[in-house]
């Protein structure tokens, strides 16, 4: 996809190392405005170091991100908020005892005009009317937005996550296993926001481990194993046997065993 | 009736305000969801027994403003514990906070003038008994936000240094002409149309307050702190700094609480105020506010402030030895805790 234009994201020899673990050791990674991009591999193989790296949450030891072609060093993750990537955690960054609309608008209040205005007044009746806006245009049917969050279930909280980090993603939106924990109709749900997200121009950057769900949803894999970027496929023209493969290294050592699936 | 309704103008009125203006419709689910609703109950059950079993004796008009004039101070107390409270903190230090601010504004009350002092000394001791108490706050702000040290600890060993900084300034005794008669004559005996100042101060603190938390950016962040600090750190609020603020406010509220009550007993009770923080945090969990943080409000502490000091009252004018109330209202607080905890988690189940 969008083959003139620079990658919106890119890493370039990313090194992050752990005491004696190299978490990461020249990982690549590149994201396309208006595609998703999946980001798999097996456990420890670097992907939430690299999300980290990416999203500002960690600095990388060595190596670039490159940002619309320029390179940037994000002062934390609200620097990268700031610059139009967003991140939804796996262990639901919410407020439980928040409602959904303040919980979107956490940290970003919309305040009171006038006199009020230098009192951080919040304008809560804004805020809800925009929070309602924004679940609808997510396909979220939220009866109430003033109710805490807590008293949702786990798809609605989830989708008060994605909403969240949707809402104020301009460029990037970083989502870790968004599906996890969700029943069939969330997940399915939960995808098309995925995809809506995308079509407005955005770069989502899914992590998952359900191979199904990478093809289902995703434009283009991109495959990490022990810290470095071991191949790129285009969703469409790949298998879930081609996924794990990559994933655990069997494709690469032994290139001409088709049996061995380990 | 009027009487009754008179009282709860006096007491709850301040806080009956607060309330975010919400559609009708919205109201009666948002009531029940309330955990003031039953808090209120209580309240008012105990209001109209002793008004039935006392007729014409409580709720006189000196026992309303005894009741109110009694709860100023902790109203006033209750409300930064409130905040403290609600970003799952803790602070036992209070009592300790308000003697050090009485004893810092009282010496220098005793070396401007004593008890003769003019209004100048006045002012200048509010404002020591302010920083006093808002610097230590602050500091035990700035330790608890190092997130290395629990509150409940540093604020321990805040209450044991700065009652220890009083009894080294003073030698351990209430030195004589800590307040000026003008301090006294004013906001410790004077009234506002029959109102005492005291109570006027009060519900002014407690009005402010409440709209702070229930409206504006620095509520939400308390709320947001106690219920999720990786949250409201990953949504960019500064969780440090704000804690500073919360602890420093509740400093600044022990050191009003140490004027009014200077103004109102005229020395310092360096030995008098070993208790104020357990009642404070029993007025501040009756009223509803979850101990485990994020959830609570001003609108139960005065409430909450209300109970104890209705129980006594009411348990002496009735003839029963008034230590009752230390029973009901501690039988009243694990109940309390206990109803927050089943809420809770019936809630995360569901």
């Amino acid at each position: 996809m969008g083959v003139p234009i620079p990658p919106l994201l890119a890493a370039k020899g990313v090194r992050k190392r752990f005491g004696h673990v190299q978490a990461l050791q020249d990982a690549d990674f590149t994201a396309y405005a208006g595609e998703v991009v999946a980001l798999i591999g097996d456990n420890g193989a670097g992907k939430s170091t690299l999300v980290n790296v990416l999203s500002g949450v960690m600095s990388p030891d060595a190596g670039e991100i490159l940002l619309e072609g320029a390179p940037v060093r994000f002062a934390g993750p609200v620097d990268a908020q700031r610059r139009g990537v967003e991140t939804v955690y796996q262990d639901l960054s919410l407020a439980p005892d928040l409602d959904a609309a303040a919980n979107l608008y956490l940290g970003r209040e919309i305040f009171r005009g006038g006199l009020l205005r230098p009192l951080h007044v919040l304008d809560r009746p804004v805020m809800r009317r925009a929070a309602v806006e924004a679940f609808a245009e997510l396909g979220v049917a939220l009866k109430d937005v003033r109710v805490p969050v807590a008293a949702l279930s786990g798809g609605q909280r989830q989708s008060v996550a994605v909403a969240r980090a949707v809402a104020f993603a301009r460029k990037v939106i970083f989502m870790d296993e968004p599906t996890a924990a969700l029943g069939v109709v969330q997940r399915a749900r939960v995808l098309d926001t995925v995809r809506r997200v995308r079509d407005r121009g955005v770069a989502v950057v899914l992590i998952s481990h359900n191979m199904p769900e990478v093809l289902a949803v995703a434009d283009r894999v991109e495959v990490l194993r022990l810290g470095r970027r071991v191949a790129s496929f285009a969703a469409a023209g790949t298998s879930i046997e081609e996924l794990v493969g990559a994933m655990t290294g069997s494709l690469d050592q032994q290139p001409d065993n088709g049996e061995d699936r380990r | 009736m009027t009487a009754q309704d008179s009282a709860t103008g006096a007491a709850a009125g301040p806080a009956a305000q607060m309330p975010p203006r919400a559609g009708l419709a919205g109201w009666s689910a948002r009531i029940a969801r309330m955990s003031e609703t039953w808090t209120l109950a209580i309240l008012l059950v105990l209001v109209a027994f002793f008004s039935i079993a006392a007729p014409g004796k409580f709720f006189t008009t000196y026992d309303i403003t005894q009741i109110a004039v009694n709860a100023a101070i902790y109203l006033v107390l209750g409300v930064g514990m409130t905040f403290v409270i609600i970003t799952a903190g803790i602070d036992l230090s209070i009592g300790s906070i308000l003697v050090l601010a009485a004893v810092a504004s009282g010496e220098y009350n005793i070396h401007h003038g004593g008890a003769a002092s003019g209004w100048g000394t006045v002012a200048v001791c509010v404002l020591i008994a302010l920083a006093v108490g808002t610097a230590w706050g602050a500091l035990q702000g700035a330790l608890v936000a190092t997130g290395k040290i629990p509150a409940l600890i540093v604020t321990l060993g805040g209450l044991g240094a700065a009652l220890g900084l009083a009894e080294i300034a003073t030698g351990g005794q209430d030195p004589a002409g800590a307040a000026s008669d003008h301090l006294q004559s004013s906001l410790g005996y004077g009234k506002l149309l029959g109102v005492p100042w005291l109570v006027v101060l009060a519900a002014a603190v407690t009005v402010v307050f409440g709209l702070v938390l229930a409206g504006t950016r620095f509520g939400n962040y308390t709320f947001a702190i106690g219920s999720n600090p990786a949250a409201a750190r990953r949504a960019g609020i500064g969780v440090g700094r704000h804690l500073v603020k919360v602890y420093a406010l509740m400093g600044l509220l022990a050191g009003l609480g140490s004027v009014m009550w200077l103004s109102s007993y005229g020395t310092t009770s360096i030995a008098g105020h070993s208790t104020d923080n357990l009642k404070v945090i029993t007025a501040v969990v009756l009223g509803g506010t979850s101990l485990f943080g994020g959830r609570g409000s001003v609108l139960g502490t005065v409430i909450g402030v209300f109970i104890p000091a209705v129980l006594t009252t009411g348990l002496i004018v009735i003839g029963v030895q008034q230590y009752w109330q230390d029973v009901a209202v501690g039988a009243v607080l694990v109940a309390a805790v206990y109803i927050d905890q089943m809420r809770r988690q019936s809630r995360e189940r569901g």
